[in-house]
């Protein structure tokens, strides 16, 4: 079951596209991956997700519904460019925002209770914003996001402008959420920060999707068949070896061992590789190169093919 | 409570907490009362007496001048150059010399005023009055008509503004409350329209816009922000009148207490129209001036005037303050507001200037149209309506303003939902109206 369906939404603004005939399936529980580059048309999808804008073409169901006003108070959103009024106290803000998510003053407050306790900012409550760190805000914005227990969680560039404390704090809570069901949509331009969160992802280049579906998925049809293989003996011992199935990719030597990369060819197998080692230098370890999304992306978009798993 | 009922209530209370409102607030009134209290102590600072020396070679004018608190006449046969040149040793403020002349009409020309520094205009006047009035009688005495007969054919016209049910009116009444209420509703439109622009501003240039427009439309966040604006402005203005007519009070207490002070503003105040007018001293000499205001007050339809103020204050202010909106929305900063200010103010300024015009002619076609078009109307038809306006002018302007605070507030939104979300970006109107067409 999807919880979000992007169906061919293209977005125009004068001078130019935005999105150009985009869907993207968002699976329920999934931490799903929005990466490109800057000016792909991340955020425009965003804020469509959020009807902040409408698209010019296409539709967007959510929970197989059309998305209509009253799913915002199921949907939270961090933007990209997020800030708090400064001169409000912390709470009466937190409580603000909440209220308009579509909670009651009673309800709110007491979610709210729970998660600055969670966080340790119980003391901040009073506390205008302007007398907040850029760190204490950030934990704040967060909250905001979150207290009304969102079905779907939409984090624009999240870790950007985090420290590496928030950084991680933000990641564990993520990670709770996921487990409590929440779907959790990702956006970035930095592919590696997000890699190890994520079960799906789509890739966005120049206003169109060059790529989507599992993570699991994309690394089996972008696997390269390539392994590298640390070793002691004599390189010339390792050339005999691969004699005939094997393609010795590279070799370069690290003070008093090898290191090798090695791509599968014809019909080998990897236990095939293994066993044709094994016989001629000793092993110290064995392990397949995976593409990671930004080789994926840099293929893709060098190539200029587009692939639909 | 609504979404908009939130953002009002968010708008109304951080703004009326603000130290700078309560300061505004009570600096308000103390300013109005400050000024109003230095006006009338600059007054008595300026009442030192000045005397004047009357060198009067004709012999026409003895005891003609009559001294005041202000000035002393005192007469002299000393020759005229000599008086000059002792005026600083004995203290004169200037020398009058009335030459000796073989006729009335050359006299007319011939009489010259000496003085330390350059003599007021109220000065002036009054010694012009004296002589015209002297060198008058002489003229008809010459001509054969006795004292008697020339009392006789004075003549002193008085006009009474009266309404066709016979009721006194008082056009100079009339005029101060039209002219107040506009002044109040174009002083609102400025003061809380750039309220709202700053808010939208504010909003912008800390990033929280896109959070809220992630839970409200923004044009409930527009109209939030400028329906809190308003009551905000409600409050204080309401403050302000109480507040005022307390120091008002205080002032009035303490300053004119006395009560030989009180009748010298009057006559002050009085002889400062006369000396411009003298006819209308007399007019006003003869009149019992309470009672005509309180007959003039009855003819004026207070319920009718309130009610439109209210009207036109509330219409003026959301016509103005969603166009501040959509101001503050398209800049990136206060500095980046002022291409788009002018053509905004500009009406209003114009309405205000328009306001001192029609006052003298309020059923011109110049108030007419300015007080039909909603950019103008706010201000111009208030100095209109106490003068009595057409049941069919009145119709047309409100439903105008109505329609036309629908179409600033739509365009204002169309413009606004994009520009909050332009970061950093240098918009012009090429822009702006590109915006217009964007979808939703």
């Amino acid at each position: 079951m999807n919880i979000l369906s992007i169906k061919n939404v293209t977005k125009r603004y004068a001078g130019h596209t935005a999105l150009t005939d985009v869907s993207i399936e968002v699976p329920k529980g999934s931490v799903y991956g929005l990466l490109g580059p800057n000016g792909a048309g991340k955020t425009s999808l965003i804020r469509i997700i959020n009807q902040i804008t409408a698209p010019d073409e296409g539709e967007i169901l959510f929970n197989g519904e059309h998305l209509r006003p009253h799913h915002i108070s199921q949907i939270g959103y961090l933007p990209e460019e997020r800030g708090l009024y400064k001169k409000m106290e912390v709470g009466e803000q937190a409580l603000y925002l909440a209220q308009l998510k579509g909670m009651s003053h009673a309800e709110a407050l007491s979610k709210l209770k729970v998660w600055f306790e969670r966080f340790e900012i119980k003391g901040w409550w009073r506390k205008k914003v302007e007398e907040l760190s850029k760190g204490m805000a950030q934990k704040v914005q967060f909250i905001v996001t979150v207290v009304h227990e969102p079905k779907l969680l939409i984090l624009d560039e999240p870790f950007s402008g985090f420290d590496p404390v928030n950084a991680n704090l933000i990641k564990d809570e993520l990670l709770r959420l996921k487990d409590n069901g929440t779907t959790i949509i990702l956006s970035t331009h930095r592919m590696e920060s997000v890699e190890e969160l994520c079960s799906h992802i789509a890739l966005l280049n120049l206003s169109k999707k060059v790529l989507d579906g599992s993570v699991r998925d994309i690394r089996k049809t972008f696997r390269s068949n390539t392994y590298e293989v640390v070793y002691e003996g004599h390189s010339i011992n390792l050339a005999n070896s691969l004699w005939g199935e094997f393609e010795l990719v590279e070799n370069i030597q690290l003070d008093d061992h090898w290191c090798a990369k090695i791509k599968l060819t014809g019909n080998s197998t990897t236990n095939n590789l293994l066993q044709s080692l094994i016989g001629n230098v000793s092993l110290h370890s064995f392990k397949e190169i995976i593409p990671s999304m930004n080789d994926i992306f840099i293929r893709l978009v060098s190539n200029k093919e587009e692939v639909t798993l | 409570m609504s979404k908009v009922g939130l953002i009002i209530k968010r708008e109304y209370i951080s703004r009326v907490r603000k130290k700078s409102f309560i300061v505004m607030t009570i600096a308000g009134p103390l300013l109005m009362g400050g000024i109003f209290a230095s006006v009338f102590l600059l007054d008595k600072v300026d009442n030192e007496q000045k005397t004047i020396v009357v060198a009067d070679d004709s012999n026409m004018f003895a005891d003609k001048f009559k001294s005041n608190e202000r000035v002393t006449f005192i007469y002299s046969h000393e020759a005229v150059d000599s008086l000059r040149h002792n005026s600083k040793v004995r203290g004169y403020f200037g020398v009058l010399h009335i030459p000796a002349a073989s006729n009335l009409p050359s006299l007319e020309k011939a009489v010259t005023l000496y003085s330390e520094s350059q003599p007021g205009i109220e000065l002036v006047s009054k010694i012009k009055f004296t002589l015209e009035k002297e060198i008058n009688t002489s003229k008809y005495i010459e001509a054969g008509i006795d004292e008697k007969r020339l009392e006789g054919i004075k003549t002193d016209v008085s006009i009474q503004t009266r309404d066709m049910e016979n009721k006194q009116t008082s056009t100079g009444l009339t005029t101060g409350l039209g002219f107040g209420a506009g002044l109040l509703i174009y002083l609102f439109i400025f003061i809380y329209g750039a309220m709202v622009m700053r808010g939208v501003l504010e909003e912008k240039t800390s990033r929280i816009v896109e959070v809220m427009i992630s839970s409200v439309k923004p044009f409930q966040l527009m109209l939030g922000k400028i329906l809190g604006v308003a009551l905000v402005g409600l409050t204080q203005f309401l403050l302000w009148i109480v507040l005022s007519f307390f120091i008002f009070q205080g002032v009035s207490m303490t300053l004119l207490n006395k009560k030989s002070d009180m009748e010298h503003v009057k006559e002050m105040m009085e002889k400062r129209g006369a000396q411009n007018n003298p006819a209308l001293m007399e007019q006003q000499a003869d009149q019992s001036t309470t009672e005509q205001i309180n007959e003039a007050m009855s003819t004026i339809n207070f319920p009718l005037i309130i009610g439109m103020f209210l009207f036109y204050f509330v219409g003026g202010y959301l016509l103005y303050s969603a166009l501040f909106a959509a101001i503050g929305a398209a800049a990136d900063s206060e500095t980046d507001t002022q291409q788009f200010m002018l053509p905004v103010t500009l009406p209003l300024i114009l309405a205000y200037v328009a306001a001192a015009n029609i006052i003298s002619n309020p059923q011109g076609n110049v108030a007419f149209w300015f007080s039909i078009i909603p950019f103008t109307s706010p201000i111009v038809m208030m100095v209109r309506i106490p003068f009595g306006v057409p049941y069919t002018d009145v119709i047309l302007s409100m439903g105008l303003l109505i329609a036309g605070f629908l179409f600033t507030t739509w365009l204002a939104a169309r413009i606004y939902r994009t520009g909050i979300l332009m970061y950093g970006k240098k918009v012009n109107y090429r822009e702006l109206y590109k915006w217009l067409t964007y979808k939703g």
